[in-house]
């Protein structure tokens, strides 16, 4: 088991994760929780997967995918901000109705026939790098690349443009964003767009690059649900939900990879000869996210975190001034 | 055409005419003319609920009036939003800031505006903020958080983002509210230095020492109408102004007789508790109540007050010390242990701590002997028992309610407040927190939540008085604590509000004392 195998492989899966949480960030970070990533990702996976098996583009396929996951999460923003119902209830139910979705719609996909991928490049210069250079740069996926370019330039969005500036406050205050002119509903249904787009992105990238093929619900396997654990481990921050996204993924392919027939430390491996070892290991990133949901949704903690103070509260303009 | 520079003195910077603004059930502005001119502090003064606030809402742009006009600049305006008013030069500061805590003072300032475009290049605007500041005596660090500064620094980031949007009249909602006495007089500098610039302030208040200290006119309203308009205030005197706005003579004394302390009830040790955020908000607090004695605790809110209220009570935890009443050890023990030993609890918020909102007028006020006879028996509840107990404290308590069936949402500020008092009272407690039992309560309210609180002292309760108005605390108490930064700053007991104010900003009373010595020598 060559370890930079493992790492590079992990940088792959983990780039699922990576569009899905900074996918989340934006919504969250404008006040709006939406649990229905796993769904949203399910579409991404099914649409760009049937696109690109009937068109022969992969590329067009990441398109749609990105644009059906972001059409579907404007369910959840017309409930959650127009009609100000609870966030938790509307973002489950957009989940239901996405997997139930993508499951109708993609059934029998898996046997439709062959399919363009997305390619895999090696950098020229980069990749010559130790260490950094198999890793990152070496015989990876181009989709991989887009996810090394997100992961600055959502900071930089976030922090240091007056969009951000507008994003952020839209999160933490929305009646001061709303009394100097800030169009609170507005920002709100846009960024819950944006996560609608990325989780899409996620999906079709698992589909057409990662772990290619249509599996139905077992395409995304709870990663959804990962990457709403990660958001809170990332305390809503790209840079954190980056180093997150890559450690969670290079532990999947390490789960996977460990269970191989070979020796482990002079021994025989027990993850090979007892499977219910390696399901127990499999079990685990799943475990951390209930861990990491149950703590994060004490209020108190979260505030701790430094959660959005308006995350998950509609925003009602008073009747009687602001 | 009109011709507005020939009908209205250009001094006039704002008319407001004949404006009327109803809502559900109330005239909260009845024909009411309003003016400013230029370069003046204008404090419109009146109770709450005289319609203060409604009219300058209505300049700023928040509200629409249902009839009536105004002119800026001699010019007719329509605001459909705060933002036109503020592109007509006007900007109003709220009582509540509307500032986002976890971002930078310049940041807040840039929300909302054009410019920049794209990247915030902060320390560019940083400078900016910093020289707008310097040019009207504010200090204010551009790159400090929020949540850092104090109230009086925050309100100074609220002047600075109107005068950043080049705002000439600014209107004011009873600023002082929140304000530590020194900061107050920080603040009217602040004010003097504008109006040399040529701006024009509105002033909302309903404290009569400081509309005379700081205002040039003076308008009065009351009930939604004027009482007197552009009073000079050199003219007039506080009892004039005080009829003006109550409608009749107030006495501004209080019945109080002497009475002589007993035993110590609750004595607190060295206490250390959180706020929600995890932060050490109280650190190392020592106070101790007699029997037969109001213990005033002063501050600026959230220095702590809110959480001594709640380890007294049982609500929060303490992370560190002792609270006893009346000689037991109730730290960190349940709310019902505190209520058995006689610790009752006038909370902040009336509305969702002190009541259930949606609970009858009957529910709330059995709320803590609903498990004693007469009113249940086993876990069967005596309805009738229950209502009559609830009629009986109805009469003695002055509520005023349609049917005893009543949500409690419906009730006013001041009645809410007596169903309150009137559970928290008849339980004969030998210990009372209340926490600002008599904020936005009208003159009328609030003199008969004084009398309770004074008439509970007489019968030997002891009595936590946690205020944020510096005259009720020093009408009320036999001693004031001053609280900061969850520490006690030292202990006053012959109302020397000079000595109170200076600790309310962290001076402790040793070095206040200490300096005057050095002063006397």
């Amino acid at each position: 088991m060559d370890l930079l195998i493992v790492l590079q492989a992990g940088v792959a899966t983990g780039t699922i994760l990576l569009f899905a949480t900074i996918g989340e960030i934006f919504a969250e970070r404008s006040g709006v929780m939406n649990l229905g990533v796993e769904g949203m990702m399910l579409l991404g996976a099914m649409s760009a997967f049937s696109i690109a098996i009937r068109t022969g583009n992969p590329w067009l396929g990441l398109l749609v995918a990105m644009l059906a996951a972001g059409l579907i999460s404007q369910i959840h923003a017309f409930i959650a901000i127009t009609l100000q119902a609870d966030q938790v209830v509307s973002g489950l139910s957009l989940n239901f109705l996405a997997v139930g979705l993508s499951l109708v719609l993609g059934e029998g996909l898996s046997k439709a026939g062959t399919i363009t991928l997305i390619p895999s490049v090696t950098l020229p210069l980069l990749s010559q790098i130790p260490i950094l250079g198999p890793v990152f740069f070496t015989n990876q996926k181009l989709i991989v690349y887009f996810g090394y370019l997100l992961i600055p330039l959502a900071w930089y969005y976030i922090y240091h443009t007056r969009p951000g500036l507008h994003l952020r406050a839209v999160g933490e205050f929305p009646a001061a964003a709303d009394s100097l002119g800030v169009n609170v509903y507005r920002l709100r249904y846009f960024y819950v767009f944006v996560g609608g787009v990325l989780a899409g992105l996620a999906g079709a990238t698992i589909s057409l690059a990662i772990s290619p093929g249509w599996f139905s619900e077992l395409t995304t396997a709870g990663q959804g649900w990962i990457a709403i654990g990660l958001v809170i481990f990332a305390q809503w921050d790209p840079l954190r939900a980056a180093f997150g996204s890559y450690i969670f993924g290079a532990l999947r392919r390490l789960v996977l990879d460990i269970q191989g027939p070979m020796m482990l430390f002079g021994f025989p491996n027990p993850f090979y000869y007892n499977p219910y070892w390696g399901f127990f290991l499999e079990m685990l990133p799943y475990a951390f996210t209930i861990i990491v949901l149950v703590i994060g949704s004490r209020e108190a903690i979260r505030k701790r975190l430094g959660a959005p103070t308006a995350l998950g509260i509609p925003y009602i303009r008073g009747e009687r001034g602001l | 055409m009109a011709q507005p520079d020939a009908t209205h003195p250009p001094e006039n910077v704002v008319q407001m005419r004949k404006i009327v603004k109803r809502f559900p059930g109330v005239l909260a502005n009845d024909h009411v003319d309003f003016e400013l001119r230029r370069g003046e502090i204008h404090a419109l003064l009146g109770e709450n609920g005289a319609g203060k606030s409604t009219l300058m809402n209505i300049l700023a742009g928040l509200y629409r009036p249902d009839s009536g006009s105004i002119l800026v600049e001699g010019r007719p305006v329509n605001f459909a939003t705060p933002r036109d008013a503020i592109r007509a030069g006007i900007g109003m500061i709220h009582q509540h800031f509307m500032l986002v805590p976890s971002q930078t003072v310049t940041e807040n300032i840039l929300l909302g505006l054009e410019e920049p475009r794209f990247r915030l290049q902060l320390a560019r605007y940083d400078q900016r903020v910093a020289e707008l500041g310097e040019r009207f005596g504010m200090k204010v660090d551009p790159r400090a958080r929020v949540w850092q500064l104090s109230v009086g620094e925050q309100q100074r980031v609220e002047i600075l983002k109107m005068l950043y949007r080049g705002a000439e009249i600014l209107i004011m909602d009873e600023p002082t509210a929140v304000l530590a006495p020194t900061e107050v007089e920080e603040l009217f500098s602040i004010l003097r230095a504008m109006t040399r610039e040529g701006k024009s302030i509105i002033f909302i208040s309903h404290k009569l020492h400081e509309v005379m200290a700081i205002s040039d006119r003076i308008t009065v309203l009351r009930r939604g109408r004027v009482t007197a308009s552009n009073l000079n205030t050199h003219e007039v005197t506080r009892a004039e102004l005080a009829r003006l706005m109550v409608g009749r003579e107030v006495i501004f004394s209080l019945d109080k007789k002497p009475v002589t302390p007993g035993e110590v009830v609750l004595k607190v040790e060295d206490l250390w508790a959180e706020n929600d955020k995890g932060l050490p908000a109280l650190r190392g607090v020592n106070l101790t109540v007699r029997q037969g004695e109001i213990v005033g605790l002063a501050g600026v809110a959230g220095n702590g007050q809110r959480e001594l209220a709640e380890v007294i009570t049982g609500l929060r935890k303490a992370t560190r010390g002792r609270v006893f009443v009346s000689g037991e050890d109730i730290t960190n023990r349940p709310v019902r242990q505190g209520i058995r030993r006689g610790v009752s609890h006038i909370p902040e918020d009336r509305t969702h701590v002190g009541s259930a909102p949606n609970l009858s007028v009957t529910d709330n006020v059995i709320m803590k002997n609903y498990n004693q006879p007469p009113i249940s028996r086993g876990w069967i509840l005596n309805a009738v028992a229950a209502n009559g107990y609830a009629e009986r404290l109805k009469k003695e308590y002055d509520i005023i309610v349609p049917t005893l069936q009543t949500p409690v949402r419906m009730l006013s500020g001041g009645n809410l407040q007596r169903v309150i008092l009137a559970r928290e009272i008849s339980s004969q407690p030998t210990l009372m927190i209340a926490m600002q039992p008599t904020r936005g309560l009208d003159v009328g309210a609030i003199e008969g939540v004084h009398r309770l609180l004074l008439a509970q002292r007489e019968n030997g309760a002891a009595i936590l008085l946690i205020s944020e108005e510096l005259e009720e605390l020093i009408d009320l108490s036999d001693r004031v604590v001053v609280i900061y930064e969850g520490k006690i700053m030292g202990e006053v007991s012959d109302g020397n509000v000079e000595e109170i104010g200076m600790m309310m900003t962290g001076i402790p009373q040793d070095a206040i004392r200490a300096g005057e010595a050095d002063h006397d020598r």
